[in-house]
């Protein structure tokens, strides 16, 4: 009997760590943006495989749909280019590289071995709406509202940010003096 | 059936490779997705722990991560755009001055 | 029921339901050449077939034989992918949609659509199109050139806009039937007010309705909002350095995108399949499909309207039309059915 659960985890995590890999390794950002869209569709997969489909179809509308969106818009607003390398230190090559390996094969092995088999059961805990919002909406009550204040703050921030300052005229050297129609430059 | 830390594992790889992102690209915007691939592995974890345990809440904070993305990520393009107006690059090497 | 019996209704629902899609996409092609014709006084298609109904045809065909022409310029993959995300996504969406009761045939329950009954159907629907976009922004990004660029650029900033007003114009609707479940919903809509007017969502829903079809004409790209494509400034917007198949595909994906947001309309605003039933027993089987079919092609109707009624928006017009006036309205009709419900 083949483990369909497990089957589809791998299918997912495959998808998401290329993704990942395919961000770090394209140089040109909207390639990285959109590897970075295919890893969250598939982590929305395996959300959905650990039941919690509210969250899963949020990751898709917020994250996928809303958030990478605006990235593509900046990165096609400010026609990014293909990145320029700067030569890297040698010691980060040297020491970095296998460090990394060794580190993260340690933190594997330790998580691997100390949850041992304790599973996950497909849609264990079912995530749908009608679950998360009386939970949303009564104990966590006031983070949700003060969430709200930090978005409502991001808008005008944002707002702030990318507006144009108030362009006053450039003061033209020797022209103050001189009225008449101002030199379009 | 799958195991937890199989969950974990593969957050902890998201989370590394956005590590990863963010110190080696050198484009603002890049460095601001391996941002996001960070609360991703996050999120997963989270979601993963939530099955675990039974506990809907994990799933509740999910939320509360995607929200706080949402705002960093509205600031954040908006400080590029004028980091960009201002400098006329993405590179991050090159803007390292405090003023103009 | 056995799995086999699963997969191959599966399999047959898929294929008729795309067949019927993809005939429908064509024939709405050769609907609104038609009433667009008869609106602006003249005949539209007549020489293929009768009435022209063999035009869709002879497109298709036309589409097929052309030449494939790549600008040297273009950023390759992405430009080849832009036109497959698009239509992917438009026909994926329809996947959720049920237009019917469930039919019984040789002891088996079988829904009609094209996946079992899914609790967050709605919400599927919502994610698939707010992916679908990627297509059209790719497509002008990957195009480089000016025009494209700058029609990729509107749609992106269109539908990330605007989707917030469809999703808000939706929640009224969601809190007055209590469920994702698009089967939920319309059977909430069964019945009728004061002996004779149908329960549909649109009446007390029909501030809510107005922001769905303004949000969702807009997120579909059509007259008075398809600044994405408009002729008179972009010379095709997006899909200016597309041709042959490739461009048809943009054509089917946008056509596709309308079907959806008619059977969207119908199922949460005006009652689905639910209308009068009369007649033999065949005939009450096939009647709710029929309804279902009607309301979606009155909708259909509607777009080419207004299509040929309407100017343009300009982009500033509909920028402030979206966040200043709709994104308001949408949130007070929120409010007000919250407070009636609760009350």
């Amino acid at each position: 009997m083949i483990n369909v659960h497990l089957v589809l985890f791998l299918a997912f995590g495959v998808i998401a760590l290329a993704g990942a890999i395919n961000l770090l390794a394209q140089t040109h950002p909207i390639n990285s943006a959109l590897s970075l869209i295919a890893v969250m569709a598939a982590l929305a997969g395996e959300y959905l495989l650990l039941g919690a489909e509210f969250v899963a179809a949020v990751q898709v509308i917020v994250y996928a749909g809303a958030i990478m969106v605006l990235f593509v818009f900046v990165i096609m607003l400010l026609n990014a280019g293909v990145e320029e390398h700067t030569r890297g230190s040698r010691v980060a090559v040297l020491f970095g590289i296998p460090g990394m390996l060794l580190g993260s094969l340690l933190v594997a092995w330790v998580v691997l071995r100390h949850s041992g088999t304790e599973a996950v059961a497909a849609g264990a805990l079912p995530g749908a709406p009608k679950t998360i919002g009386p939970l949303l909406f009564h104990e966590f009550l006031l983070p949700f509202e003060i969430t709200s204040i930090l978005i409502l703050i991001a808008i005008m921030g944002a707002v702030v940010l990318a507006s144009k300052p108030p362009t006053a005229p450039p003061p033209i050297p020797g022209s103050a003096a001189i009225p008449g129609p101002r030199k379009v430059n | 059936m799958v195991p937890l830390s199989y969950y974990l594992v593969l957050s902890g790889i998201l989370f590394a490779c956005g590590v990863a992102g963010f110190l080696i690209k050198r484009n603002i915007i890049t460095i601001f997705m391996s941002i996001e691939l960070m609360l991703n592995g996050v999120n997963l974890s989270f979601v993963a722990f939530a099955a675990h345990w039974h506990a809907l809440a994990g799933q509740v904070f999910v939320f509360f991560v995607m929200v706080v993305a949402a705002a960093e990520a509205a600031v954040g393009l908006a400080i590029i755009i004028a980091v960009y107006r201002t400098r006329e690059t993405l590179n991050v090497d090159q803007v390292n001055l405090l003023k103009l | 029921m056995p799995i086999w019996i699963y997969i191959l209704a599966s399999v047959i629902k898929s294929a008729v339901v795309l067949l019927v899609l993809l005939t429908a996409v064509a024939y709405t092609v050769w609907l609104e050449r038609k009433v667009v014709g008869h609106i602006q006084n003249r005949w539209g298609p007549t020489r293929v077939g009768p009435f022209g109904l063999l035009q869709p045809v002879a497109d298709g065909l036309k589409f097929l034989f052309k030449e494939d022409l790549t600008a040297p310029h273009v950023y390759k993959p992405l430009y080849i992918a832009a036109p497959l995300i698009a239509v992917v996504f438009a026909l994926t969406s329809i996947a959720v949609i049920p237009f019917g009761n469930p039919i019984t045939i040789a002891g088996y329950s079988i829904p009609l659509q094209v996946t079992t009954d899914v609790n967050t159907g709605l919400l599927l629907i919502l994610g698939v199109t707010s992916i679908g976009v990627y297509g059209v922004a790719l497509a002008g990004w990957s195009s480089n050139n000016k025009y494209s660029l700058l029609g990729g650029l509107r749609a992106s900033a269109q539908m990330v806009s605007y989707e917030i007003s469809l999703g808000l114009s939706l929640v009224g609707v969601l809190i007055m039937a209590g469920s994702f479940n698009l089967r939920e919903i319309v059977d909430a809509q069964a019945g009728h007010f004061l002996g004779f007017i149908p329960r549909w969502n649109v009446f007390p829903q029909f501030i809510g309705f107005f922001c769905y079809i303004m949000a969702a004409y807009a997120e579909t790209n059509r007259i008075p909002f398809d600044l994405p494509e408009a002729e008179t400034e972009l010379v095709a917007g997006y899909h200016t350095e597309y041709s042959a198949m490739k461009f048809a595909m943009f054509f089917m994906a946008e056509y596709a995108n309308m079907i959806t947001v008619a059977c969207l309309a119908t199922l949460l605003f005006f009652g689905g399949w639910h209308g009068p039933l009369f007649g033999p027993p065949i005939l009450q089987a096939i009647l709710p499909v029929f309804w279902f079919a009607a309301k979606v092609f009155v909708f259909l109707f509607l777009y080419i309207w207004v299509r040929g009624t309407l100017p343009r928006f300009r982009y500033d017009q509909l920028m402030a039309f979206g966040w200043k006036f709709l994104l308001p309205l949408s949130l007070v009709n929120l409010i007000g059915t919250a407070i009636a419900v609760a009350w």
